[in-house]
């Protein structure tokens, strides 16, 4: 082996490392890209789905603008059960310990709250809210799940002195 | 009896009165009246059985008819349910607070109250809610218009609005309302509870949203066996709540106040 075939060898292994070393500074950045404000927790329903009921960039902007217009929806409308609803952040976003009991959404490290913080943005919404989907009345999820309509234990309601014929209870 | 066809049809006067000055009346009450069984026959339309995906409207407007006589002493299962329906039992007592003062304190939404008859000695026992005033005074008050009634009749606080001054409570003559006075840890789902807002009975707005046509405590006295609150359409002939009405005369609580309220009783 001569000093030149060693010194081809050294160049080739150094342009190897350096080249190596520019991918993993690349990978770490696209790494860090996509850290910033990737808080859905692992053990959330929403760590399983694809994207959220918008695109992921059109939520990190708008989820307020949104939650805020079905509030006025739900509150004068009584609309419930569009895909917009708190309670279906809730539902889908809150995070399970090790029992497979929910974790306070608004709790440290949980999805809402981890993000406010990083934001430095107040989060009341569960000043008054449910952090937990308990008592659920109805929201996109539980509207999915029950194509019939009806949550389950709700029964049809029976009008006296009408004929209800089984064919039409159906329908309603 | 002429007495209280007059209270009838006053707010029937009042309304087109009230339109012809440009005030807006909001809804078709006029409960027991004749004219609207008219006009109401023609679209005998029922609660949609499945979340609903309009906004309410004012075809229907949901009332109560509560047969005072049916409502057994001692019994609170109305008041149980409800606290259960809308997590009104998860009120906590703030820490050294007076038992006595929390107990006035603490969100109700129905409440149970006695009347005895000084001269004979008889007894009446009725349920006390929100009476869904179809004039609600409760919102007239409100100076942000958090107070508010919606198409369907059921009065409410929309608590994103409301500000905590309480003038609502001073308002309704049936001391129906509760403030929340410290914040709540633990809340439902569907019944929302915050720290400085004003709440009252809903008539379980959350149910008929859903298209189910009952409340929780209707349902529960209907479970006890008791059948003392009937729930339904008051625009409805064929609903249940018409029905149990156009069987035996009915009157508002403080009718003199002519609010026309959605819930009548029998037998006070
Ligand atoms: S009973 Fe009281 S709270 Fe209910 S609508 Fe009438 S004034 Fe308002
Ligand atoms: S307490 Fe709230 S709902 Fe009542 S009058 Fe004041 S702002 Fe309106």
């Amino acid at each position: 082996m001569t000093q030149h075939h060693l010194n081809a060898k050294h160049q080739i292994a150094s342009a190897v490392a350096v080249l190596l070393g520019l991918v993993a500074l690349g990978l770490a950045a696209a790494a860090q890209a996509t850290g910033v404000g990737d808080f859905v927790v692992g053990s959330s329903k929403a760590a399983q789905l694809e994207n959220c009921v918008e695109p992921t960039e059109y939520m990190r902007r708008n989820h307020m603008e949104v939650i805020r217009h079905q509030r006025d929806t739900t509150v004068y409308g009584g609309i419930r059960s569009t895909k917009h609803s708190l309670a279906g952040c809730v539902e889908c976003h809150v995070g399970y310990d090790a029992d497979h009991k929910p974790v306070d959404i608004d709790g440290k490290g949980q999805f809402c709250a981890q993000c406010h913080s990083y934001a430095a943005i107040t989060l009341n919404c569960f000043d008054c809210h449910a952090t937990i989907p308990e008592g659920e009345a109805w929201n996109q999820v539980t509207a999915a799940a029950h194509p019939g309509g009806l949550l389950p234990g709700v029964e049809q309601q029976k009008v006296p002195a009408e004929p209800a014929p089984a064919a039409e209870s159906e329908t309603q | 009896m002429s007495r209280e066809v007059d209270r009838e049809l006053n707010p029937q006067r009042r309304r087109f009165l009230g339109a012809a000055a440009g005030a807006v009346a909001g809804g078709a009450g006029g409960v027991g009246a004749a004219a609207i069984g008219a006009l109401t026959a023609a679209s005998p339309e029922r609660a949609d059985a499945a979340p609903r995906t309009e906004p309410v409207s004012d075809r229907h407007r949901w009332g109560m008819f509560v047969d005072t006589a049916k409502c057994a002493d001692g019994c609170t299962a109305c008041v149980d349910a409800c606290d259960q329906e809308n997590g009104l039992n998860l009120q906590a007592k703030p820490l050294g607070d007076d038992k006595a003062k929390w107990q006035n304190q603490r969100a109700v939404w129905i409440r149970k109250v006695k009347l005895q008859d000084k001269t004979s000695g008889h007894v009446t026992n009725l349920p006390l809610m929100c009476q869904h005033c179809e004039h609600p005074p409760c919102v007239d008050v409100c100076p942000t218009g958090a107070s508010f009634k919606r198409a369907d009749g059921i009065v409410m606080v929309d608590r994103h609005t409301c500000i905590g001054c309480r003038y609502c409570m001073m308002a309704c003559p049936y001391k129906a309302r509760s403030f929340i006075h410290e914040e709540v840890d633990q809340k439902l789902t569907r019944a929302p509870r915050g720290m400085g807002c004003v709440e009252s009975c809903n008539l379980c707005a959350h149910r008929l949203d859903n298209g189910q046509t009952s409340t929780a405590c209707a349902d529960a006295c209907a479970a006890e066996g008791h059948h003392a609150i009937v729930f339904g359409d008051l625009k409805d002939p064929n609903s249940p709540v018409r029905q149990a009405m156009a069987k035996q005369p009915s009157r508002q609580i403080r009718e003199d106040l002519e609010l026309n309220t959605g819930v009548r009783y029998a037998g006070v």
